[in-house]
């Protein structure tokens, strides 16, 4: 390890950024995979390398990808819910590779949500 | 099927910045409490079967410091989703990794309940033990791995160091201190900024900079979890200090009974002297400072500063008199500043985050007296009968209430509450009508007791209150180091009264006579040892007068401890003749036939109370 500047510090809280935004829960995006046993059978966890390959080549650091249950729509699996900070969660289904970079490209990074992969905009009422 | 396959063969945890682009950390907590029940057997479990479920490219684990929940532990926190687990086991690793780490699914039976209450709370921030603290020494705990210094870095690390390099000079720094109002954290409560403008004026050419972190309350370990956790933020702060003051050399003296923040510390100094942030030309600002660690034999008069320095220079750990103040003639007679762990964890988020912000935490006014209040927080263990045993940081000004009740959940098994010891072996006792007293420097000492280091031993209606007094002053004459006679041999008489009084042999007068010898230990002593040392006895003789008297006149013990004064025995309404308690009665003192009630032979009974623990009917009792 070289002996640091003053300037280096800051380029290292830029590198551990995406640890401190991951512990610090707090993201701009959040991504879910569903991951029940119909998703994981219809091929999530190819969705799920897929997702965390397109965050990692986009160098973002705000981006949470995370996993979840079943959705309860197991035909349409597998699933993915992106929710941008203060938006509504959007959910995709019938995912496959390519399908996942358009949606990365577009909602995740630009805002656009993809209409044509989605399900719905919103997620059932509880309580 | 894996992110990046290359990334990660062997099934290994990433440390540091191979850490990025896993999508959940699991923050294990590795503090000594935690280990001891078993986390880096949890670690290889979490590592097997994340590699079989092929995750070790998505899921890391990483070692924590301590999270402070100790009763619960092994604790694990999930990020992102701040999920709180707690009793984790080995066995419960495959379940929990196929459910939530793979399936998203969290696994309630490893979450908390509150005591009372049905549903379990998820997640960490809603949990009444978290809610209620502010963070501040404590502000990376559970946040980082303390074995990387990138994570310290990351959460704005060292760049109160480079902020006072760059930006100020030494005296405003010292101005800045003083202005914060920090007072000691060791227990003094002495403004830290004075201390360190008197050392910082007293002439010498060679200034030493020394931390405290030989903590020696029973049942006190907030410095040993803020070196375990954080060990960057007391080396950061000790050199601030030292910039502050004109020295560049620092001591660390800690107590070889802690081996785990040992290894910590050394890992942290090492990893400091790489990246030059101690060493020569600190930032290129010409600023030198260096840091060696002395091992301590673990005595509790050596956490006191005189006594410290004396076994850092090879003699005995005996303390000296006051007037001789180590600011000037300290270590090997230069001037030396020593502060407390906590104390140093405090200094780099006062410089980095302001005055204002500091004293806006806190009681009282500091602007023209640093004596004038208490500003932001304290760490305290919180031990004794008590559901939520554990780590607290709570502000200045919480009430004892809010902290015995909201953070440490109550009392266990429906007993009533009694009083809370705080401030060690050196503090006193404080009882219920005192509970809503607002917790700082100065109210603690108004009541009798003192902040001390930060043990809080909070105690039930089950515990006599002379015996408590016993049981300090019996720790201090096994710690007195002997060297003033008021210490050496009134702690020894207090301590035969006292046993006169547990055995029912005081006699009238006693406490009369054991309130003189106490005032005159407190004001002969030569050192805080001695001085403070009295006040387990006078607070409890304070509050609890009637119970000392219940033993001397009526020869009783209401709390049903002191063994010469109790009776065990078996009410025949209750006892339904299971004859268990006589089969485990090491005496055979219990006779009775079988549906019949017991009876205990009370000339064969050695007290050891092992039939009120058996009898499922609670038909023993004691009088």
């Amino acid at each position: 390890m070289p002996k640091l500047k003053i300037e280096d510090l800051e380029k290292i809280v830029e590198q551990q950024k995406k640890t401190t935004s991951l512990r610090g829960g707090a993201g701009r995006v959040k991504i879910t995979v569903h991951m029940g046993t119909c998703g994981i059978s219809a091929g999530a966890r190819k969705i799920m390398a897929e997702v965390m390959r397109c965050v990692e080549e986009s160098g973002a650091s705000d981006i949470i990808v995370t996993t979840s249950g079943c959705a309860g729509f197991c035909s349409r699996e597998p699933m993915m819910t992106v929710e941008v900070i203060e938006q509504a969660p959007v959910k995709y289904v019938e995912l496959e590779k390519k399908k996942v970079n358009k949606i990365f490209d577009e909602h995740v990074m630009k805002g656009n949500v993809v209409k044509d992969y989605a399900l719905a905009i919103g997620s059932e009422q509880t309580l | 099927m894996s992110a990046t396959p290359s990334k990660n063969v062997e099934g290994k945890s990433p440390v540091g910045k191979e850490r990025d682009g896993y999508r959940m950390h699991l923050m294990l907590c590795a503090g000594t409490g935690c280990v001891s029940g078993g986390s880096y057997k949890i670690k290889d479990a979490l590592e097997r079967e994340l590699a079989k479920h092929e995750l070790t490219n998505e899921v890391a684990v990483v070692m924590t410091g301590c999270n402070g929940f100790c009763a619960q532990g092994p604790v694990m926190v999930v990020q992102p989703d701040e999920i709180f687990y707690q009793f984790i086991s080995e066995k419960d690793i495959p379940h929990l990794v196929e459910e939530h780490m793979l399936k998203g699914r969290p696994v309630k039976k490893l979450m908390y309940t509150p005591p009372a209450e049905k549903t379990v709370v998820p997640k960490m921030s809603e949990i009444g033990f978290f809610k209620k603290q502010r963070l501040l020494a404590l502000r990376n705990r559970g946040l980082i791995d303390p074995e990387v210094i990138e994570e310290y870095i990351a959460r704005d690390g060292y760049k109160a160091l480079a902020k006072v390099l760059t930006e100020m000079e030494p005296e405003e720094v010292v101005q800045e201190m003083i202005a914060s109002g920090l007072r000691g954290r060791g227990g003094g409560g002495f403004p830290t900024g004075i201390k360190w403008k008197s050392c910082r004026e007293a002439p010498g050419e060679l200034k030493y900079v020394v931390c405290n972190a030989d903590e020696g309350d029973p049942g006190a370990y907030m410095d040993r979890s803020i070196i375990e956790g954080d060990p960057h933020s007391v080396l950061e702060g000790m050199a601030i200090a030292a910039y502050a003051i004109g020295s560049s050399r620092g001591y660390i003296y800690i107590r070889h009974e802690y081996p785990l923040a040992l290894e910590r510390l050394k890992k942290a100094i090492a990893d400091a002297r790489e990246y030059g942030l101690l060493g020569k030309n600190i930032f290129d600002r010409g600023f030198d400072f260096d840091i060696t660690i002395h091992l301590g034999a673990g005595a509790f008069v050596c956490g006191e500063s005189t006594a410290l320095m004396a076994s850092m220079e090879g003699r005995p750990g005996e303390p000296r008199a006051k007037y001789i103040h180590t600011v000037e003639h300290g270590l090997w007679d230069r001037p030396t500043n020593l502060n407390n762990v906590e104390t140093y964890a405090n200094v780099p988020l006062i410089i980095l985050r302001g005055v204002k912000w500091f004293t806006s935490i806190g009681t009282g006014d500091v602007t023209d007296n640093p004596w004038g209040g208490s500003k932001g927080t304290k760490v305290f263990s919180l031990v004794g009968k008590v559901h939520n045993t554990g780590l607290v940081e709570v502000p200045m000004g919480i009430s004892l209430r809010e902290i015995i009740f909201d953070i440490g959940g109550g009392i266990p098994n429906g007993k009533k509450f009694k009083a809370v010891q705080t401030g060690g072996p050196s503090g006193g006792v404080i009882p219920e009508s005192l509970l809503d007293l607002p917790v700082d420097f100065d109210q603690l000492t108004k009541v009798g007791s003192m902040m001390g280091s930060g043990g809080m031993i909070v105690m039930d209606e089950d515990d006599c209150m002379v015996d408590i007094a016993r049981y300090f002053i019996d720790f201090l004459v096994g710690e007195s180091c002997g060297k003033c006679v008021p210490c050496r041999e009134g702690l020894t008489q207090i301590s035969r009264m006292l046993n006169d009084i547990c055995s029912g042999q005081a006699q009238e007068g006693a406490l009369e006579l054991l309130e003189r010898t106490c005032n005159t230990v407190e004001s002969c002593s030569l050192c805080a040892l001695g001085g403070s040392a009295p006040n387990p006895v006078l607070s409890t003789l304070r509050y609890f007068r009637d119970e000392y008297g219940a033993h001397v006149r009526d020869k009783k013990c209401p709390a049903g401890l002191c063994k010469d004064l109790i009776t065990y025995y078996i009410d025949a309404e209750k006892c339904n003749g299971c004859l268990l308690c006589a089969r485990e009665c090491p005496q055979d003192a219990i006779e009775g036939e079988k549906k019949e009630p017991h009876k205990i032979q009370t000339d064969l009974c050695i007290k050891c109370g092992i039939c009120r623990d058996v009898c499922n009917q609670d038909a023993v009792f004691v009088r």
